[in-house]
């Protein structure tokens, strides 16, 4: 379903992604892990198709598509979600007019009919109990004033309605105490199945204990160090990174240093 | 950085089309002798002929004034027409005989004057190149009491109510542009709602630039009565031209004891082309007088023109009155505005809240300019000014030039501004759900303007939406 191969990127001058290889198949659950700065969220806004970040080599093929071919609103009407690590506050806007924007354009893509503010108030019930949420959160400007749990809890009921083939969420753990960690992957494990495939993102281990992966990868400086089943992250959480990434890149550095992150102008 | 916000390329002015009619227009400048053939067309009594003629007389003492944030070439007063009008006369209201290219003209434009057309719930006073041309739901309004007609009509038939109230918030002699249009103005919108009255519908005026090459002035005169409500909107549009047309209007609103006028408007001027050439210079005087718990409400969506010059204002002359200003300016390409407004608190207790939203895009230059006066004898006067400016891409400008004035102590003025950007990343998110850059900036915008367009009437609201969505198409890469 997803074939990447040798794929680099870069922002500005400085690459980030130095040759990428790794399949998903259908329904499968990757994790990727890494070291700060290792790009593993590069990965995942490069597969969304941020502009910021510049594709300089390799090849993304995606049910069969050229994937970096596509703009990043071909990419989501196809079925490509990203769960943002920082989601973005829209003042004015409200969520329940969002969402139904969003999944009017992805039915329309579909060649499905729209559907009106009423019939959609019925689907989005359903969704919200699958995040533990209220409906007044409908009502509220999008991700405007809430809170870390609640802006992560809001990116998965957004997957939920969306319902995508791939859904590549990024650090969506980063943020959140234990209880709200719980909440966000009791909700991403009801929405896996075996026609959506998942790209987890994640430094800690901790929500791996939760979203149980097929398969695990090592991201380090832009590279897949070492690929292995759900053990491999138990592993990593004994021994840390450096033992696969040299001591180097390990120290130090503060939960967001070397990545790239957008700035909000 | 601006991979995505970048060049700006606007869609087509869907309103930018020509009717071909005969008309009758004077021949180009302007002197004394103009203003008497104006007033001698349009076969006025002699207190109007008058009026003119202070007006001009006074014009010509004054400088057009350069202290808007805006620029453009000498206007060469003498170039241009100062009347114009349809040739085909129309016997007062009977809209069947209107000129079926001035018909059509409306209708292509949404607008349909004719009675099995209507739009339910609104009456129009269209007005072709300063002349009104027909005015729709007069029975039904006259059942009310509710004279609702074009200026030139009410001249003759309420010649009482245009004497008192003319100029009674506008003088003549107020700004550059009031004093001339006071002197050559061909014809308006007038409406008097009779004391208790609450208009059963929309009033609206729907201004149509046709001709070339004419300064367009209107003036419209609104006086509710005692206890009487209207709201009343505005609408205008006018064809693609590379020339530049002054459109020079008034608008006078009267609320008397305890009544509210609520005047709304979607200004969609042809705004020129992508390099600037071409487009309305818009520069109106808009003020109200809300006498005692009188209540009197501007809203205004400002999408069009090459230049905005204008303050819709409210001078609060009775205690207990209230003013309010609800504003939406958005500007791309090489457009300009400087626009805001005034409020004038002069009774006790007045109340004014102004709410402004200013958008530019592409290379234009937006600017809010408001004064908020509390004269010494306003107690407990309250202001609250809340200005907000967001910005597409990086060559546009946003300004704000707030003049706060308090000679009362026991009054409360509040002033509050912000700047913001469109971020890359506000656009990326959305796109990321699968909307278009278009869609995702007019959703940011509509978001940001979502107090404004509250203000609106509902048909007008969605009009609003869509316009500002058109105005802004492009503003993205």
């Amino acid at each position: 379903m997803l074939d990447i191969k040798n794929l680099k990127a870069s922002v500005g001058d400085k690459e980030i992604l130095r040759g990428i290889s790794l399949s998903v198949g259908k329904g499968e659950v990757h994790a990727i892990m890494g070291p700060n700065g290792s790009g593993k969220s590069t990965l995942a806004q490069v597969l969304a198709g941020n502009p910021a970040f510049e594709v300089t080599g390799g090849s993304v093929t995606y049910a069969g598509r050229d994937l970096l071919e596509l703009a990043p609103e071909e990419r989501a009407q196809a079925g490509i979600f990203l769960a943002f690590q920082y989601p973005v506050e829209i003042p004015g806007v409200t969520n329940a007019y969002f969402l139904r924007s969003a999944y009017n354009e992805i039915r329309k893509a579909r060649g499905e009919e729209e559907v009106d503010p009423m019939e959609f108030v019925g689907i989005v019930e359903e969704k919200l109990k699958l995040v533990d949420m209220d409906a007044d959160m409908l009502n509220r400007s999008v991700n405007m004033g809430f809170s870390g749990g609640e802006k992560k809890r809001n990116e998965i009921l957004q997957l939920a309605v969306l319902e995508p083939k791939l859904a590549i969420l990024d650090e969506t753990d980063s943020g959140l105490d234990i209880d709200a960690m719980r909440t966000v992957a009791d909700g991403v494990n009801k929405l896996r199945d075996k026609n959506r495939s998942f790209i987890v993102v994640t430094h800690y281990q901790r929500l791996l204990n939760y979203i149980v992966p097929d398969h695990v990868h090592v991201l380090s400086q832009g590279r897949i160090v070492k690929s292995g089943g759900k053990q491999l992250a138990l592993e990593l959480e004994e021994k840390g990174y450096d033992w696969l990434v040299g001591a180097h890149v390990a120290a130090g550095g503060s939960a967001s240093s070397g990545q790239p992150v957008l700035s909000r102008a | 950085m601006s991979s995505q916000i970048d060049s700006l390329i606007a869609r087509e002015y869907a309103a930018g089309f020509v009717t071909d009619i005969e008309q009758d227009t004077l021949p180009p400048g302007l002197n004394e002798d103009v203003v008497r053939e104006i007033s001698r067309l349009k076969n006025e009594p002699p207190f109007m002929l008058e009026w003119r003629l202070k007006a001009y007389r006074r014009w010509l003492t004054m400088k057009e004034p350069h202290w808007p944030n805006v620029k453009y070439p000498p206007i060469d007063y003498q170039g241009a027409s100062y009347f114009s009008a349809p040739r085909k006369k129309t016997p007062l209201g009977s809209l069947e005989e209107v000129d079926p290219e001035i018909l059509k003209t409306y209708e292509k434009l949404g607008i349909p004057l004719l009675e099995q057309k209507r739009l339910a719930g609104v009456a129009v006073d269209a007005i072709f190149d300063s002349v009104s041309v027909g005015t729709t739901m007069r029975e039904e309004l006259a059942k009310h009491g509710i004279v609702f007609c074009s200026f030139g009509e009410a001249v003759h038939s309420h010649p009482e109510l245009v004497e008192k109230y003319l100029g009674s918030v506008v003088p003549y002699s107020d700004n550059f542009f009031a004093a001339l249009n006071s002197a050559v103005f061909s014809d308006g919108s007038f409406c008097y709602i009779p004391k208790g009255v609450r208009s059963p519908m929309e009033l609206s005026t729907y201004f149509r630039i046709n001709a070339a090459d004419t300064g367009q002035f209107e003036r419209t005169l609104i006086v509710a009565d005692e206890g009487a409500y209207v709201s009343y909107l505005e609408g205008c549009t006018a064809p693609k031209r590379d020339t530049n047309q002054l459109h020079a209007a008034v608008v006078e609103l009267v609320a008397l004891k305890g009544a509210t006028v609520k005047y709304s408007t979607v200004q969609n001027w042809y705004a020129g082309d992508k390099e600037g050439k071409g487009g309305i210079y818009n520069f109106v005087t808009k003020r109200g007088k809300a006498f005692e718990n009188a209540k009197i409400s501007w809203t205004q969506v400002e999408t069009g023109s090459a230049i905005t010059w204008k303050y819709p204002s409210v001078i609060l002359q009775g205690d207990n009155s209230t003013g309010e200003f609800y504003s939406v300016a958005v500007v791309n390409n090489k457009q300009q505005a400087d626009t805001g407004t005034k409020m004038i608190h002069v009774g006790k207790n007045t109340k004014s809240t102004i709410v402004s939203k200013g958008i530019s895009a592409g290379q234009g230059n937006n600017s809010y300019r408001g004064r908020v006066f509390v004269s010494p004898k306003a107690d407990g006067a309250r202001n609250y000014t809340q200005c907000d400016s967001m910005l597409v891409g990086n060559r546009c400008g946003a300004h704000t030039f707030p003049y706060i004035e308090v000679a009362n102590k026991n009054s409360i003025v509040e002033h509050e501004a912000s700047t913001s950007k469109i971020g890359e990343d506000q656009i990326f998110y959305l796109k990321q759900r699968g909307l278009s850059a278009e869609q995702a900036v007019s959703m940011i915008v509509s978001g940001f303007c979502k107090e404004v367009f509250k203000e609106l009437p509902m048909e007008f609201a969605l009009e609003a939406q869509q316009l500002l969505g058109i105005t802004l198409e492009g503003s993205v890469g």
